[in-house]
C-alpha cells in the first residue's frame, strides 16, 4: 500500500513536540509527524513505550505539558486543538474524528441497544427523527456485517468481534474523516481478528480514512497501515513507510522488534 | 377545609430551619430563578423525616414561608395520603402557618406527583419533592461528565434513552419524569409528575420550585416560562388521554386514578386531585358511578393505582 495524498496538499493533523510526563515519568515525549487525508498511520512498540498516552494527547483525553495539534477542518481551515473551546472541540470529535477502544466496554453504551449505540452520534448533531435514525443505524449495522435484526439487542449480547465492529459503525455513523483506534483486535481470537481486519481496511479505502492505529502486533501494521512509527520509552525512534521498516528497519531496537515478531 | 391558622409550638425557629440555613437555601433559589432549569447545588440539611417523604421540596417551602402564607401539601393529587398530611402538620406545628386543602386558597403548594388541576395564578408557588434531579443519570452515572453535558448544552442522551423506549416498546413509554427542556436551554426532570401535567408546566403564571433532598439539588422554572417536553418528529409527544370522565365528578380533561372496586375486576376511574373533585361534586356535578361508589371513594379517597 502507498499513501495516495499529494506531498503539497495540508496535511490533516501535524503532531509537534508533543510530550505528557506522569510526575517525573516520561508517558512520551518530542512527538512530532503528519498526517495526510486517507492515510493509515501504525503506531507500534512494546507495554508501555507510551502509545495511548500520545493517542489520548491527540484526542484530548490528555494534557499535554508541551506540543500542539493542529487539524484542518472541514471548511479548510487548520485550528490548533488545544487552543479550542471544549463545546466546539467536542462537537468536532463527535461528526469528524472516530475514536475505537481496545475495551469495546470503554467505547460503546453497554446498557443501550445497538442501533441506540449506533444512533447517538446523529441524536447528538441534532437528528430528530426516529425513523431515519434507526434506518441509517440498520444500514450501518449491516455495513459493519451486523444482522440488522440485532438492532434491539445490546452490547452484552454480543461476541467480541461483533463489538468492535458496532464500535466502528458507532463512529463512522456521522462519516469521520479521522479514526483512533487503540489495540482494536486485540484479545480476539486469530479468526476473528482477520476478519476485522478485513473490514477495517475495506471501510478505510471506501471511506478514505486517514487513521491512526495503535498496536504492539506487527501484522496489524502491515496489513492496514501506509506508514508506521516505532516508539520506545516514549519517544519516536523509528518512522517511514510501513514496508521500508517492516523490511528493512534502521534502529536497532525495530530491528530487533521485527526480528523477534519474525522468529516468534 | 378553609385557611386555618394555628400557634406554632415553641423551642421551634419558624418554620423548623434557622434563619442561616433558609438564608442559604433562599439564595440557591433565587440563583435557580435565574437559571431556568438549572440545577443548584445547596447544603441540604438532615430533616425530622426520612428522605423519601420529601425532605427537599420541605426545606424550599421553610425557606419561602411567611407567616401571611396559606400552605396547601398534596401527594399523588391528594391531600390526606399520610406524606401529605404530615409535612402539613409539620409546618403547622413549626411555623404555625394557615393550611388549606383548597388550590385557589393557598399561596404555597408542596406536591409530589401531580399539578393541581385548578389553573395556577400569578404569586402562587408551586414546590416540587424530587427524588431524582439528574435527567441524564440514567445513561450517564458520572456526575462530572453529566455536568459537563449541561454546561456545554449536549442532550443528545436524552434522545437514545427516548430512542430507547420506542425501540422497546413501539412508541415513547415514559408516563411520568417526562424529560422537558426549560427556556430553550436546560434539559430538566419534571420530578415523577404524570407526563399528562407536563404541558401545564409551560407558561405557567405561578412560579415553580424543585427540591431535591438527598440529592442537595434545587431547581426553578420561573413565571411565564416555556417548557417543551422532549420528542422526535414522528413520535411526537402526546400526554395521557382519558377517554371517559371522572366517575365522580364527572370532570373531562383531568387526570384519573383508576380504583379497583372489587376481586371480580371491577373499576372506576375518578379524578387523581381529591380536592378538585370534592368541589365540583359541592357545587352539583355528579359522575355516573357517584351513587354506587363506596363511601370511602366518593367521602375521603383512600388507596389508589396510578394508571
Ligand atoms: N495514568 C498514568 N499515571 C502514571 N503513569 C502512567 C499513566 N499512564 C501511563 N503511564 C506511564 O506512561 C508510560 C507510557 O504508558 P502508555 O500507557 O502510554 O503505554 P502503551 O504503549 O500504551 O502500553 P500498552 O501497550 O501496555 O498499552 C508507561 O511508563 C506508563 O507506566
Ligand atoms: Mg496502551
Amino acid at each position: 500500500m502507498s499513501g495516495l495524498h499529494d506531498q503539497d496538499e495540508v496535511p490533516l493533523l501535524a503532531v509537534r513536540g508533543l510530550a505528557k510526563y506522569y510526575g517525573a515519568r516520561r508517558g512520551c515525549a518530542n512527538v512530532s509527524f503528519d498526517l495526510h487525508q486517507g492515510e493509515v498511520l501504525a503506531i507500534v512498540g512494546e507495554s508501555g513505550s507510551g502509545k495511548s498516552t500520545l493517542l489520548n494527547l491527540i484526542a484530548a483525553e490528555l494534557e499535554p505539558d508541551a506540543g500542539s495539534v493542529a487539524y484542518r477542518l472541514r471548511s479548510g481551515e487548520t485550528r490548533d486543538l488545544f487552543g479550542m473551546g471544549e463545546a466546539e472541540r467536542r462537537l468536532l470529535f463527535r461528526t469528524d474524528w472516530g475514536f475505537v477502544r481496545q475495551d469495546a466496554a470503554q467505547g460503546l453504551r453497554m446498557g443501550v441497544s445497538a442501533g441506540g449505540n449506533v444512533g447517538e452520534r446523529l441524536m447528538m448533531t441534532g437528528a430528530r427523527c426516529y425513523g431515519d435514525i434507526r434506518a441509517t443505524a440498520g444500514d450501518w449495522l449491516e455495513r459493519v456485517e451486523i444482522d440488522p435484526r440485532r438492532i434491539d439487542d445490546g452490547p452484552r449480547q454480543f461476541s467480541g468481534g461483533m463489538r468492535q465492529r458496532l464500535q466502528i459503525a458507532r463512529n463512522l455513523v456521522t462519516r469521520p474523516r479521522l479514526v483512533l483506534m487503540d489495540e482494536p483486535t486485540s484479545g480476539l481470537d486469530v479468526s476473528v481478528q482477520a476478519r476485522l481486519l478485513d473490514l477495517i481496511r475495506n471501510l478505510v479505502a471506501e471511506l478514505g480514512l486517514a487513521v491512526i492505529i495503535v498496536t504492539h502486533d506487527l501484522a496489524v501494521a502491515r496489513l492496514l497501515s501506509h506508514r508506521m512509527m516505532v516508539m520506545k520509552g516514549g519517544a519516536v525512534i523509528e518512522e517511514g513507510l510501513t514496508d521500508r521498516v517492516l523490511d528493512d528497519p534502521q534502529h536497532p531496537y525495530s530491528q530487533l522488534l521485527v526480528s523477534s515478531v519474525l522468529a516468534a | 377545609m378553609n385557611p386555618t391558622s394555628y400557634e406554632p409550638a415553641s423551642g421551634y425557629n419558624f418554620a423548623y430551619l434557622d434563619e442561616q440555613t433558609k438564608r442559604m437555601i433562599r439564595r440557591a433559589i433565587l440563583k435557580a430563578i435565574a437559571i431556568p432549569g438549572y440545577q443548584v447545588p445547596f447544603a441540604s440539611r438532615e430533616m425530622p423525616m426520612p428522605y423519601g417523604w420529601g425532605t427537599g421540596g420541605v426545606q424550599v417551602t421553610a425557606a419561602i414561608l411567611g407567616p401571611q402564607d396559606v400552605l396547601k401539601v398534596i401527594d399523588q393529587g391528594s391531600d390526606d395520603t399520610t406524606n401529605a398530611v404530615s409535612i402539613r402538620n409539620f409546618f403547622r406545628k413549626t411555623a404555625g402557618v394557615a393550611v388549606t386543602t383548597r388550590t385557589a386558597d393557598a399561596s404555597i403548594i408542596q406536591t409530589r406527583h401531580r399539578i393541581p388541576e385548578t389553573q395556577l395564578s400569578a404569586g402562587q408557588v408551586l414546590v416540587y419533592q424530587v427524588p431524582i434531579p439528574e435527567p441524564l443519570r440514567f445513561l450517564e452515572p458520572r456526575e462530572t461528565e453529566t455536568r459537563k453535558l449541561h454546561a456545554l448544552g449536549e442532550y443528545g442522551l436524552m434522545y437514545v434513552k427516548l430512542y430507547e423506549d420506542i425501540a422497546r416498546n413501539g412508541h415513547i413509554a415514559t408516563t411520568y419524569a417526562y424529560p422537558v427542556e426549560v427556556a430553550g436551554r436546560y434539559v430538566m426532570d419534571p420530578s415523577p409528575i404524570p407526563k399528562f401535567d407536563n404541558p401545564r408546566m409551560h407558561d405557567m403564571a405561578a412560579l415553580q420550585l424543585f427540591g431535591a433532598g438527598r440529592e442537595k439539588r434545587i431547581y426553578a422554572v420561573p413565571p411565564h416560562t416555556s417548557v417543551r417536553s422532549l420528542d422526535f418528529t414522528d413520535h411526537p409527544f402526546t400526554p395521557q388521554v382519558f377517554t371517559e370522565p371522572c366517575a365522580l365528578c364527572a370532570a373531562r380533561g383531568v387526570y384519573l386514578d383508576e380504583v379497583i372496586l372489587d376481586d371480580r375486576g371491577q373499576r372506576m376511574f375518578v379524578c387523581s386531585d381529591t380536592d378538585f373533585c370534592e368541589e365540583r361534586r359541592a357545587s352539583g356535578h355528579r359522575g355516573h358511578l357517584l351513587g354506587e361508589a363506596p363511601a370511602a371513594l366518593s367521602g375521603q379517597p383512600a388507596q389508589q393505582e396510578a394508571c
